[in-house]
């Protein structure tokens, strides 16, 4: 059944004078329990696509058009009252940053039991055992101790362990996680989204995680978005997609994994840089740094098309694969 | 914590000694005392048996450490003008002061934290700009100015308030009076309080909208929102808390410039302060009661100013008083 169904969904700045667009018409959707990765450069819009799933977009960006139907309701259309009652109760989020999440001046039980009282009629003792519970389920040591410590007490791994904690306290149906990993250690790394996983199995949560990280991508989800210029380029079973990459973005971003690459050798890069969103070429946005480029890519945009097992927004994937099929014989 | 307050101890001393250094220094060289105490026609043989008398005469570190330890025990030395110690003239004007400053501290705290976290959060409504707008005024316009504008809007034009003086005291613990005990002592420091709060309030307001704006950006005010708490929550508990860290900081350093800035708002309202007392004393050349008013008010400063920093250590979590002391 499906949990999330984001359909056509275009994010906007509004700039001085002009608009800029953010998100171009992206559509996917979630099952129950799927874990989903959105991957792409810095830039491409994943974080946008995070915080207007939870209808949180700051100014001057706003949701121009499409739909997001969440458990059924559109959330474009909900009103304040009950979009709030969905945040960190149906839908939870981990920030990218432990060390700047939690608030400072407020101890870990309070950030925790105000999110409890904030979504159940509970007692502060209620909410407190709760809070205990799901701090030794993400592994913290003597968590009684930690609701009266305050955020800087704690390591940033430690932190980040709470924050996934604290989207776990009202059993959420979906979590967003935006790049959970990249402000911690390497060490811990694999320590959190080891935890992430298991916890999203065990309690059947649903899953989006962001990152640039493919390698993650692939431990950790069942299906993957790539994303480039705002736009969805690539989607399909994250298995296909990092075998057998379609667009010449993704098999670029594969190529340039340093496991690829014989030691010694140069790392294999994309050449050129992802456009800004103030200056997006006209066609395909990934047309002035493909080698496959032919004249219709500059002037029209290509549609997500089925294409084996993924959907693809390229023009001349056909090409592409006949080439690649030589190259083999 | 002990050894925090004993450290701050030891450099609100170190201060006390500098201002002392000051305070005598312009004793020392401020005319001489001798005329203040004779006058003109004692010839010059008895002024030098006075001044070998009075030890005016010794070197400046001799003269210093009589002073400084007069001082210790709290002798500032005699008033020229009043014939009565120093410290005792000043000490009958403080209640007056400090109440002046107590009003105007809480009109300050009262109206700026509503007004800063308001404009923080609907910077762009009429009523933000107009306050934004008033604020400017307000800073612009010097103390000594508001003053005599409110004068005579309030009490020679509309008639609503007395213009100068305490009116009713109320004595009371057998030492202060007070203004705050009676209608008529309400009504007297009424305008002279917005008089002294009339610059630092739009200072605060901003300061405050500045700070709390910056808070409203933070990740865990985004990160407050996305685990669905309720704004009001989100502005007074999780954001103004964030927000006056920095406010008391500079709040104590404002309570203590507060203090001078009286000697302004006490002469247009010829209130009967240490401010006014100050003036008074400059006119007449009392060097002693001039030296010991400056020693006085930077006591107040180094006092308020020490009681603060405790203050933000038990407020700020982050700041761990035990480990500073080390």
């Amino acid at each position: 059944m499906s949990l999330l169904s984001v359909r056509d969904l275009s994010v906007k700045f509004a700039m001085r004078d002009n608009t800029v667009t953010a998100l171009n018409q992206i559509s996917f959707d979630l099952c129950k329990g799927e874990r989903l990765g959105i991957v792409g450069e810095s830039g491409a819009g994943k974080s946008i696509t995070g915080f207007a799933l939870m209808n949180l977009l700051s100014r001057p960006g706003y949701i121009d058009s499409g739909k997001i139907q969440f458990l059924g309701d559109d959330i474009t259309q909900m009103p304040e009252a009950k979009m709030r009652n969905i945040r960190g109760n149906e839908m939870a989020m981990i920030f990218q940053d432990p060390m700047v999440t939690l608030n400072p001046v407020l101890t870990i039980g309070q950030q925790m039991v105000e999110t409890l009282m904030a979504h159940r009629k509970l007692s502060k003792a209620e909410a407190e055992q709760i809070a205990i519970v799901k701090l030794r389920e993400v592994y913290i040591p003597s968590p009684e101790e930690r609701l009266d410590q305050y955020p800087h007490e704690l390591s940033g791994g430690m932190r980040q362990r709470i924050i996934i904690a604290i989207a776990l306290l009202l059993d959420p149906q979906l979590i967003i996680a935006d790049e959970p990993t990249t402000a911690l250690d390497v060490t811990i790394q694999a320590d959190i989204m080891e935890l992430l996983l298991e916890l999203c199995e065990s309690n059947k949560v649903g899953l989006i995680l962001i990152t640039h990280d493919l390698g993650v991508v692939s431990q950790m989800t069942e299906r993957t978005l790539v994303m480039y210029a705002g736009r969805i380029i690539e989607s399909g079973r994250t298995r296909e997609i990092i075998n057998d990459p379609q667009h010449p973005y993704t098999q670029g971003l594969i190529n340039a994994l340093p496991q690829q690459t014989k030691p010694g050798q140069r790392l294999k890069q994309i050449p050129g840089n992802m456009p800004s969103l103030t200056s997006i070429p006209k066609g395909c946005p990934f047309s002035p740094r493909c080698e496959y480029v032919q004249d219709h890519c500059l002037t029209e945009a290509p549609k997500p098309v089925q294409y084996t097992h993924v959907e693809v927004a390229c023009h001349e994937v056909n090409r592409l694969h006949s080439d690649k099929a030589e190259e083999m014989n | 914590m002990f050894a925090y307050l004993v450290k701050r101890v030891f450099q609100a001393i170190a201060v006390m000694f500098v201002i002392s250094l000051i305070g005598f220094a312009i004793q020392d060289n401020l005319g001489d005392p001798l005329r203040e105490l004779v006058g003109q026609s004692v010839s010059e043989e008895v002024r030098q048996e006075l001044r070998d008398e009075l030890g005016l005469n010794d070197s400046f570190l001799t003269q210093y450490l009589r002073f400084a330890g007069n001082a210790l025990q709290g002798d500032l030395g005699t008033s020229y003008f009043f014939k009565e110690p120093a410290l005792d003239v000043i000490l009958k004007k403080l209640p007056a002061t400090l109440e002046l400053v107590m009003g105007a501290s809480i009109i300050i705290i009262g109206l700026s934290i509503p007004l800063g976290v308001y404009t923080a959060i609907y910077p762009n409504t009429i009523l933000s700009r107009l306050i934004m707008g008033i604020s400017i005024i307000g800073i612009s316009i010097p103390v000594f100015l508001t003053a005599i504008l409110m004068i005579f809007v309030f009490a020679v034009e509309l008639g609503w308030f007395p213009s100068y003086g305490r009116g009713d005291v109320v004595h009371v613990f057998g030492f202060w009076d007070t203004n705050f005990a009676s209608l008529d002592g309400w009504q007297h420091i009424l305008l002279p309080s917005i008089a002294l709060a009339s610059i630092m309030l739009p200072l605060f307001v901003r300061l405050i909208r500045a700070e709390m704006m910056e808070v409203l950006q933070s990740e865990y005010v985004k990160y407050a929102k996305a685990k669905g708490i309720r704004p009001w929550r989100i502005y007074f508990v999780h954001a103004l808390k964030n927000t006056l860290l920095p406010v008391i900081t500079v709040g104590g350093v404002q309570i203590g410039t507060m203090v001078a800035y009286t000697i302004l708002t006490e002469t247009v309202f010829q209130w009967p302060g240490m401010g006014f007392m100050f003036l008074e004393a400059v006119n007449r050349v009392d060097t002693p009661l001039i030296v010991a008013y400056l020693i006085v008010v930077g006591f107040i400063f180094v006092v308020t100013n020490t009681i603060v920093d405790l203050i933000y250590g038990l407020v700020n979590p982050t700041v761990n008083l035990a480990r500073m002391g080390a």
